[in-house]
């Protein structure tokens, strides 16, 4: 085993049995994390990038104790998942952003302080961080409010806060901005910067469903979906991989309601991904194509069909498009019916 | 919190990461039961509620024997009775946990990412409501004195009998709540509900509302397994000293033996139940259902 990383899986897979609706003993079987090999290094903020239902809160769950792998084997600095679960605990915190749970008659101050308990710190150390940390979040004003009383926003940020107390050594973050407000995220997303920046053997596992924050914040991310790691680099990396390709932004008069039309532009021989969005007047096609060349193609294609351009803009890759590329589709695009609900 | 503070800044608490557990949970039991809006609500729910049930038995039973409180079997009903309030309050007590934290405060899934034990967590969670029981448990035999003339006096009290039974009975009830929560955890289905059929057992089967005797010679030995019938026994005996009516079933056996036999009971149940529970969390985490919700 090699110690010197934070995390480490090996083919890690995850099935959950699902029975049917009435008992009938017809369980089903879902493939949560199907083979999933990852790295992270000690001090790297690394994100985990992926559509609903992708199997990141199930790794994070794995990854946390909180759930056995039902094949693979998972480490966190060096200790077994399934084995050591007292002393990773010891180490790290979880953190889930869009939590509405907590003692609602407890307030933030009591509800922090327990958590610490748990954690075996003494009074003073306790409460000195529950008021450094609520201060950061800029909640310290509220430190005697039930949590009851809460916004969600305000409670995620108590849980936040919850996730430092320990001054633990890894923190898995599962969309710890979700639902917060722009500034908020900002402070939330300055405060993990800062955080590792003062201690470079930390190390913070980070799901995102924001392009945005993935690129702002992580030093690496691995793309997932369906249970699989489907490319795992630098931000950077991953958007040099596009390089060669073009990259286009056409709007185009309305195409009207064809179900296939995206195939039959994927079809055109050098357009490797197409995603299509219908707006009030015109629609909107995001072009990944081989080389430039292609969009000669593509346009005749499009007057052939009787519609007219509105604009052209050829634009840098962004983490978006390499999403796209691997995934074959948005990741604001609802695909959650077709893996199923998710609860994590 | 200032106090509690105190308590678990102890060097022995700050070493005990059970102890830590068991009096954290307590502490957070505690502000979760007392956390009625209304003290009225409170009294109602810990004193009027237990008094009332007993005093419907009470009636069934003047009815019935034309008002013979006097005979010593009113006693020994009455007693029953008001100890089992006890039963119930420490077994659902600590049995409703798991359920109250996966479903209604969903802070399960926070608290097993933590490192506190979760068997002392579970056993401190339990005791607010158990002091609940007992506070329902001494004005109820007061009552009974003041109002039926019950033959108990605070100086004819072997109180060592009665303080060891009641601990060993209490830990022994919290074991049993433990075993229930711990089956309701694995299962992520509302077993708790066989925690009533087990209380209903009990009830029927440990001498609270008549003597073993009393059942057929082939169910009697049921009685024998359960902690509470030894310990309702001993409660009875160190309540009411001489008075206390004996029943062939257990007259043979010293107030020793009696203990003795409750201890040993307890101490397996310590065991089996500490067993069971980590077989349960083993299984939660293989079947994923840390966070599932039961659908009611
Ligand atoms: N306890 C469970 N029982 C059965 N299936 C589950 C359970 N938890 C998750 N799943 C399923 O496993 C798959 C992966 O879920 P997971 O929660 O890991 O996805 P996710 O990537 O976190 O998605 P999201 O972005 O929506 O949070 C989903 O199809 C989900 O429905
Ligand atoms: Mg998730």
């Amino acid at each position: 085993m090699q110690p010197d990383y934070a995390i480490e899986t090996k083919d890690l897979g995850r099935i959950y049995k699902i029975r049917g609706p009435k008992h009938k003993g017809d369980a089903k079987e879902l493939i949560a994390l199907n083979g999933a090999t990852l790295q992270v290094e000690r001090g790297e903020l690394f994100g985990l990038l992926g559509p609903n239902g992708a199997g990141k809160t199930t790794l994070i769950k794995i990854l946390s104790t909180l759930l056995l792998p039902t094949s693979g084997s998972a480490f966190v600095e060096g200790m077994d998942v399934t084995r050591d679960v007292q002393e990773i605990r010891r180490r790290i915190t979880v953190v889930s952003g869009g939590e509405t749970s907590g003692y609602g008659l407890l307030t933030i101050e009591e509800n922090l302080w327990m958590f610490a308990r748990f954690y075996g710190l003494d009074s003073a150390t306790a409460r000195r961080r529950i008021d450094d940390l609520l201060n950061v979040v800029g909640i310290l004003d509220r430190k005697r409010t039930k949590i009851s009383d809460l916004s969600t926003g305000l409670r995620q940020k108590m849980n936040f806060v919850r996730g430092f107390i320990s001054d633990p050594s890894m923190v898995f973050l599962d969309e710890p901005t979700l639902g917060l407000d722009v500034t908020a995220a900002r402070e939330v997303r300055n405060f993990v910067k800062e955080w590792l920046r003062n201690n470079t053997s930390r190390t913070i596992l980070l799901t995102t469903h924001y392009m945005a924050e993935a690129d702002e914040l992580c030093d690496r991310l691995a793309i997932v979906d369906r249970g699989r790691v489907l490319a795992c680099d630098t931000p950077e990396n991953l958007k040099r991989r596009l390089q060669r390709e073009a990259v286009f932004n056409l709007k185009v008069g309305r195409l009207g309601h064809k179900p296939d039309k995206s195939a039959m532009i994927e079809s055109i021989s050098g357009v490797q991904q197409v995603t299509v969005s219908e707006q009030n007047d015109h629609t909107e096609l995001n072009l990944i194509l081989a080389e430039e060349s292609v969009l000669g193609s593509v346009l005749s294609h499009l007057t052939q069909r009787g519609s007219n351009l509105i604009s052209l803009e050829k634009r840098e890759p962004t983490l978006e498009d390499v999403f796209i590329q691997l995934v074959g589709r948005r990741l604001d695009e609802d695909t959650s019916h077709t893996t199923g609900g998710d609860n994590g | 919190m200032s106090m509690m503070q105190r308590v678990m800044d102890t060097p022995l608490v700050r070493r005990s990461n059970a102890l830590r557990s068991f009096l954290t949970a307590a502490w957070l039991g505690w502000q979760i039961e007392s956390n009625w809006a209304d003290p009225f609500l409170f009294a109602v729910y810990s004193i009027a509620r237990p008094v009332g049930s007993i005093l419907i038995l009470v009636m069934m039973y003047t009815v019935i024997t034309n008002g013979a409180t006097q005979e010593p079997i009113f006693a020994y009903i009455y007693l029953g009775n008001a100890l089992y309030i006890l039963v119930g309050q420490v077994i659902s007590g600590v049995s409703w946990v798991i359920i109250d934290d996966r479903e209604h405060y969903r802070t399960l899934r926070q608290l097993h990412t933590t490192p506190m034990n979760g068997y002392f967590y579970l056993m401190g969670r339990g005791v607010a409501r158990m002091l609940v029981g007992l506070v329902s448990l001494v004005i109820t035999i007061g009552f009974g004195v003041i109002a039926f003339r019950l033959p108990i006096t605070l100086a004819g009290i072997n109180w060592p009998l009665f303080i060891a039974s009641t601990v060993l009975g209490i830990i022994s009830l919290a074991t049993i709540g433990l075993i229930i929560g711990s089956i309701t955890l694995m299962l992520a289905r509302h077993f708790w509900s066989v925690g009533d059929a087990i209380s209903g057992a009990l009830y029927l089967f440990s001498g609270a509302i008549f003597p073993l005797d009393i059942l057929p010679a082939v169910l009697r030995p049921v009685g024998f397994i359960f902690p509470v019938t030894y310990w309702l026994e001993l409660a009875r005996r160190a309540l009411l000293g001489p008075s206390h009516p004996t029943f062939p079933t257990l007259a043979a056996y010293s107030n020793e033996h009696l203990l003795l036999i409750l201890a040993v009971i307890s101490a397996v149940l310590v065991g089996f139940s500490g067993y069971i529970y980590n077989r349960a969390l083993h299984l939660a985490k293989e079947r994923g259902v840390f966070d599932m919700e039961t659908s009611h």
